[in-house]
């Protein structure tokens, strides 16, 4: 063999290109979106369907239910939820006004939620929005007690899938006037967040909190915990002997709007595993269905949705894939994705606010590409698609509420699949690690 | 003046009274260090604590004349917007943190990270503070008559910084300011309503170098 033209498997190009790129700027590489490396995923479990020993429902005719209440533990209002697909955490800053409201229309549409992010809440999001969850971050960005009391749920956030351990990032070309003003920043600047709390460490200072902001808003709203997926068994436990009435599990294929590209790829465990981690706990804790499940990061289609409900979760987050229904990385203005040094289905460049479809901008020309209305429709679309994929399959396993699918459910295709979620390998009774 | 004893009854149905009330004046007894006391008001009552408060006490203050006749445990008046807290004691660490507006008074000496992420609100402390306080400061004010701990306004933004006793360190992009007469104006005037006496003329300004604002490669080693 000619050893003269093969690619090294240790420097292949690309690692050759940030080497070098690296080399040039002196600095890490920044982008957008979440993981990219093959990870194992929900694509490694299938479901086995109804046969001679389990009874399917019929897929046309008889009820599959998709309803779930988040947040009875200890709030007095608790959330009540059509699908159990809610819209995750995202800021107006990283995105733009079109594409929050766009993402309110729909979720509302549908009977779910959607969520601010760093920044605080806009009043185009809250009227848009039935069902508001509102992001109580580090940074405090635009947080106020008066937004505290509009919201219908309060999310506090330990950490994301995309960067566990990292605090939020929002370059200057996104830091308008509008956006500076709501965060108390000088217009322009390169926003780097504080990665823990101002005012408290540990699960013992987060018990007192909670109390907190359940005080001041009078013990009606739901409080969840967000963490980004790591070590997810101590971190869900540790959330719940904190008081919060609901857990959010972000795996690594979360996305962002921006971050250090070695955050994205280097830090976290997949969605897949975490869920199992997440669950395994509540359980041992007796609190799974007590204190609800939300997972996220990396969920496409109504097969991951599925799949997440049938390993314990009762409900699951979008971000990215909400993202993607409206537009991003759409095969359009394909010149302005070369101006970042893309292209359509490889773009990352969120952090740049150059966002050729008009979503995660400022820029009022190109955010003038997403008209709020037709992307609510398509965000909708999307998720109604999900919602009967994710009924399709609990309905051919033979259940009546999608939260009545079960890991029995489902076999691994992969050894690595198997030993994370704890499911048969197929054709098999083996489950690494269990005996 | 209404009498509440959290010997008698919980902090529930204290802030639960205290989030009712228009105006008038409450005074609350045995606070035994309970968290979140007088969390949450949005008019301007007047509340005296006598005793200790724990965690989080007048947190996210807004318009209420709060007092303290003991000290205060972490986070005291957390995110206020508007009124006024005042610590007769020492407040824990945190004091003010991400303080939207209002007057925050702390006659006593606060610990670490005193008034970090300030948004607007004013902050000033008899005694003397730990390290990194106003740390990521973005707007308002800290005075502090005592002396200052390690890394004092560590990535500062706009906040402005007074202090009259010594400085451990400065924190990254926080450097010594030229105290100008209107800075002496506004410090004497903020002194005065923060009823602690002191000559605004013996005071150094900090504030940001602004240098940290936009990622650049040179500045890593500052980090």
């Amino acid at each position: 063999m000619n050893n003269d033209a093969k690619e090294s498997a240790t420097y292949p190009p690309r690692v050759i290109d940030e080497i070098q790129r690296a080399a040039s700027e002196g600095i890490y590489a920044i982008r957008g979106a979440g993981a990219k490396r093959h990870v194992p995923s929900f694509d490694d479990l299938v479901f086995l369907g109804a046969s001679m020993s389990r009874y399917p429902l019929e897929g046309y005719r008889e009820r599959c239910d998709t309803n779930v209440v988040i947040g009875a533990r200890h709030a007095s209002k608790p959330i009540e939820l059509d699908i159990p697909i809610t819209i995750a955490g995202m800021s107006f800053g990283a995105l733009g006004a079109n594409a929050k409201q766009a993402l309110g229309l729909a979720a509302t549409a549908m009977g779910t939620s959607t969520t601010t992010g760093d920044g605080g809440m806009t009043p185009e999001e809250r009227e848009a929005s039935k069902t508001l969850v509102y992001q109580y971050l580090p940074s405090r960005y635009g947080m106020t007690p008066d937004q505290l009391r509009h919201a219908d749920a309060i999310e506090v956030v330990v950490g994301q899938g995309a960067k566990p351990g990292g605090g939020g990032m929002l370059l200057g070309q996104k830091i308008t006037d509008r956006v500076a003003e709501m965060r108390t920043l000088p217009t322009g600047i390169d926003q780097r967040s504080a990665c823990r709390h101002p005012d408290w460490t540990g699960p013992d200072d987060l018990e007192i909190k909670i109390r907190e902001l359940r005080e001041i808003t009078n013990w009606e709203k739901p409080i969840y915990v967000k963490v980004g997926a790591t070590r997810t068994r101590y971190d869900v436990m540790l959330a719940v002997k904190a008081g919060a009435d609901a857990v959010v599990v972000d795996g690594m294929q979360g996305g962002t709007a921006a971050t250090q590209d070695i955050f994205i790829e280097d830090v976290g465990i997949p969605t897949l595993p975490a869920v199992r981690l997440a669950v395994e706990a509540l359980q041992e804790l007796d609190m799974h269905r007590k204190v609800q499940l939300i997972v996220s990061g990396g969920i496409r289609t109504g097969g991951d949705v599925a799949k997440a409900l049938a390993l314990g979760a009762d409900a699951v987050s979008i971000g990215m894939a909400a993202l993607m229904a409206l537009n991003c990385n759409a095969p359009l203005y394909e010149e302005d994705y070369a101006a970042l040094g893309t292209r359509p289905g490889a773009c990352d460049r969120c952090h740049t606010g150059r966002c050729p479809v008009g979503v995660a901008t400022q820029d009022p020309v190109l955010e003038a590409r997403l008209d709020p209305e037709e992307g609510a429709r398509r965000v909708r679309n999307y998720l109604s698609t999900l919602t009967m994929e994710c009924q399709t399959l609990a309905r051919a396993c033979g259940k009546s509420h999608v939260h009545n699918l079960e890991p029995e459910d489902m076999v691994a295709l992969t050894v690595e699949a198997a030993a994370m979620a704890k499911v048969p390998l197929a054709g098999t009774d083996w489950i690494p690690g269990s005996g | 003046m209404d009498v509440i004893d959290l010997s008698q009854t919980d902090v529930r149905d204290l802030n639960r009274r205290l989030q009712g009330a228009k105006d008038g004046g409450f005074q609350v007894l045995h606070p035994g260090g309970e968290h979140a006391l007088a969390a949450g008001l949005t008019t301007p009552v007047a509340v005296t604590i006598d005793g200790h408060a724990g965690y989080y006490c007048a947190g996210m203050n807004q318009e209420a004349q709060i007092t303290v006749n003991g000290n205060a445990g972490t986070g005291v008046a957390e995110n206020m917007m508007s009124g006024t807290v005042r610590v007769r004691g020492d407040a824990s660490q945190s004091a003010g943190a991400t303080a939207h507006g209002g007057l925050l008074v702390i006659e006593g000496d606060a610990s670490a990270r005193c008034a970090i992420s300030l948004k607007g609100g004013d902050v000033v402390v008899g005694g003397s503070v730990g390290h990194m306080a106003a740390f990521m400061a973005q707007a308002g004010r800290l005075v502090v008559l005592g002396d200052v701990g390690a890394d004092l306004g560590d990535s500062l933004y706009e906040a402005q910084i007074y202090v009259r006793g010594s400085v451990v360190s400065l924190g990254a992009d926080c450097v010594e300011k030229e105290m100008t007469a209107e800075h002496k104006t506004e410090l004497a005037a903020l002194l005065e309503q923060a009823g602690l006496e002191a000559d605004a003329g013996a005071f150094r300004c900090y504030g940001s170098e602004r240098q940290l604002y936009h990622f650049n490669i040179d500045n890593a080693g500052s980090y």
